[in-house]
């Protein structure tokens, strides 16, 4: 399933790249919701950010949707991306008369089979003339995704697809995301909590904490017997990935714990990058499989065994 | 026939209906009412400059609300107050300078209540063609930039991701109310210039299923209220900018009171489309 395995030449696989973000970073009021970000997304690629709350997932992924101008680094996006982005909130104000049928041709031109096809896709057919505002949660989750999906984009940005959504309808979502990639060769950017669920389909994971805290894929993990116990409860999920693959850890309240047992607000503060280099120090003494740092892109995609 | 005042002014107060309905849809889907009253409080101090500076008040008043949008965008990303703080200061500022430029020059006498309520009985030949004409303009471009405009006004952080332009969208818009409150002033008055934005929008919101449907019965209201009021006005005597806002309010009381169809949509669906967590 992942795409690791393509020989693309070169050349190609450069210019399948649908946006790159270069050590980008958002400053607010003096603080770096996200910072150092270094990530890329290709056609036909899912890159899943997983992260705490307050991580700075829902930022990265306005960078990579040029909502946010990154305050530090950069981003860039692919000539004539064709980008949709399903936002984590949508309030849609009661004194707006929206239909579903309406909602889907938000910002793009439909024919009406491919409404109605996008519409099937994620089970929601028959509400193409409900009110918007009369659906559920989940009804209303698929709507939007069914929206994002109709505008055949390059690149589809998902921030938490699923909220809301039944179990076994989250499963379906999830499998119809992968299916979408597989035909119609989009790159996916996901934030999802759902980590069981998301991994199986995921060529690449970031983990985000205020910066990039590794990357890697998940297959390898996913199949191994560690990441069953790792992965078995969703509380541990976010926890564990960090610990399994860093000489520092985050502890539950957001401060970091490193090898020598010292405990910091960040691991990555503002004044002297003494993460950074911590990081470039064990690189280059310890050669550890998947010891790699979100800022290595040249190492991204690392198997990470352990 | 134009020569009839009546007609002269039946035709006029169409041709404002016909704007002020889709933007009123806008300005009520925004939560820009306040931001309308702004405006038409700053169209008193354009009419002061205008005397003033002895320029067409059509124009005086046009730029003075262009200023005044402007100044507020800039504003709203400068200061640390919230937008409705702003929308006060500029708001009353501009009518308090108005009035004060306007009683400095006691050289010109002017009807202060034609202002405040309009003189729509009064409209000239030429104030029609401007109506029209700007009108036409004002709803041209508003075609134009419907899809990123509204789209902007659903979520403006999807519009900028999917690739719209939701600042432009947003600065165009904010000229076209200008226009708007240009036209109208002296049809209805500064004070009342609102009402014929958010009246017709709120009568039509209950027996619309779209946006455009809502923005094409909302500038229907809003023809139905000029007609009901400037027949009122002249039957009953009454002033006629008031009269057509009575008749406005009348509709939207009788849409509402209607049995039916609005009463199933009032089915509220607690946290459906917030999709919040």
């Amino acid at each position: 399933m992942p795409h690791s395995g393509e020989n693309l030449p070169m050349a190609t696989s450069v210019s399948e790249k649908l946006v790159s973000l270069r050590n980008a970073g958002i400053e607010r009021e003096g603080r770096w919701l996200v910072r150092g970000v270094d990530l890329s997304i290709s056609r036909g690629e899912i890159v899943t950010l997983i992260g705490p709350n307050g991580s700075g997932k829902s930022t990265t992924a306005r960078m990579v949707s040029g909502v946010l101008k990154p305050d530090e680094g950069r981003v860039e996006q692919a000539r004539g991306l064709r980008l949709s982005y399903v936002p984590q909130k949508l309030h849609v104000d009661w004194t707006l008369p929206l239909t579903v049928s309406r909602f889907m041709r938000l910002t793009a031109r439909l024919d009406e089979s491919a409404e109605i096809h996008a519409l099937e896709q994620t089970g929601i057919a028959h509400l193409r003339h409900s009110e918007i505002r009369n659906l559920s949660g989940g009804e209303f989750q698929r709507a939007m995704l069914a929206r994002a999906l109709a505008r055949k984009p390059d690149l589809l940005v998902l921030d938490e697809p699923v909220q809301g959504v039944d179990f076994s309808g989250e499963i379906a979502l999830y499998e119809l995301i992968g299916k979408i990639r597989d035909e119609a060769r989009c790159g996916v950017l996901l934030i999802s909590h759902d980590l069981h669920v998301v991994m199986a389909a995921t060529d690449q994971v970031i983990c985000l904490n205020g910066h990039v805290c590794c990357q890697g894929t998940p297959t390898a993990v996913a199949a191994s017997a560690e990441y069953k116990t790792l992965f078995g409860t969703r509380a541990a999920a976010t926890l564990a990935v960090y610990q399994h693959h860093h000489d520092h850890m985050h502890l539950p309240d957001g401060r970091v714990r490193h090898a020598d047992g010292t405990v910091t607000d960040h691991c990555h503060p503002d004044d002297g990058h003494h993460h950074d280099h911590d990081h470039e120090h064990d690189h280059e003494h310890d050669h550890e499989p998947g010891h790699e740092h979100g800022r290595d892109e040249g190492k991204a995609g690392t198997k990470n065994a352990g | 026939m134009l020569d009839d005042f009546f007609i002269r002014a039946l035709v006029a107060g169409t041709g404002m209906a016909l704007i002020a309905g889709p933007l009123g849809c806008l300005v009520v889907w925004r939560r820009l009412a306040y931001f309308g009253d702004t405006l038409s409080h700053a169209a008193l101090l354009g009419v002061a400059l205008g005397l003033l500076l002895q320029v067409s008040l059509t124009l005086a008043v046009l730029a003075v609300c262009v200023g005044v949008a402007l100044v507020l965008l800039v504003l709203q990303r400068r200061a640390n107050l919230s937008s409705d703080a702003l929308l006060g200061l500029l708001s009353h500022a501009s009518l308090a300078i108005g009035m004060v430029v306007l009683a400095s020059m006691t050289w010109v006498r002017i009807d202060l209540m034609g202002l405040l309520f309009g003189d729509i009985l009064a409209v000239s030949l030429q104030d029609i063609a401007i109506i029209w004409i700007g009108g036409g303009v004002v709803l041209a471009v508003l075609a134009t930039i419907w899809r990123p405009l509204f789209a902007a006004t659903v979520s403006s952080e999807l519009a900028e991701a999917e690739g719209m332009n939701p600042a432009r969208s947003n600065l165009v818009f904010m000229l076209l109310m200008a226009v708007v409150i240009a036209i109208s002033m002296k049809l209805v008055g500064v004070l009342l210039i609102t009402a014929m934005l958010i009246i017709p929008a709120a009568t039509a919101r209950r027996f619309a299923k779209g946006p455009e449907v809502m923005a094409v019965l909302s500038a229907l209201a809003g023809i139905m209220a000029v007609a009901g009021g400037l027949f009122g006005s002249l039957s009953l005597d009454l002033p006629s900018g008031p009269a057509i806002v009575v008749a406005a309010l009348l509709l939207f009381l009788l849409a509402t009171a209607l049995p039916g169809i609005g009463r199933r949509k009032r089915r509220e669906n607690p946290g459906t489309s917030g999709g919040q967590a």
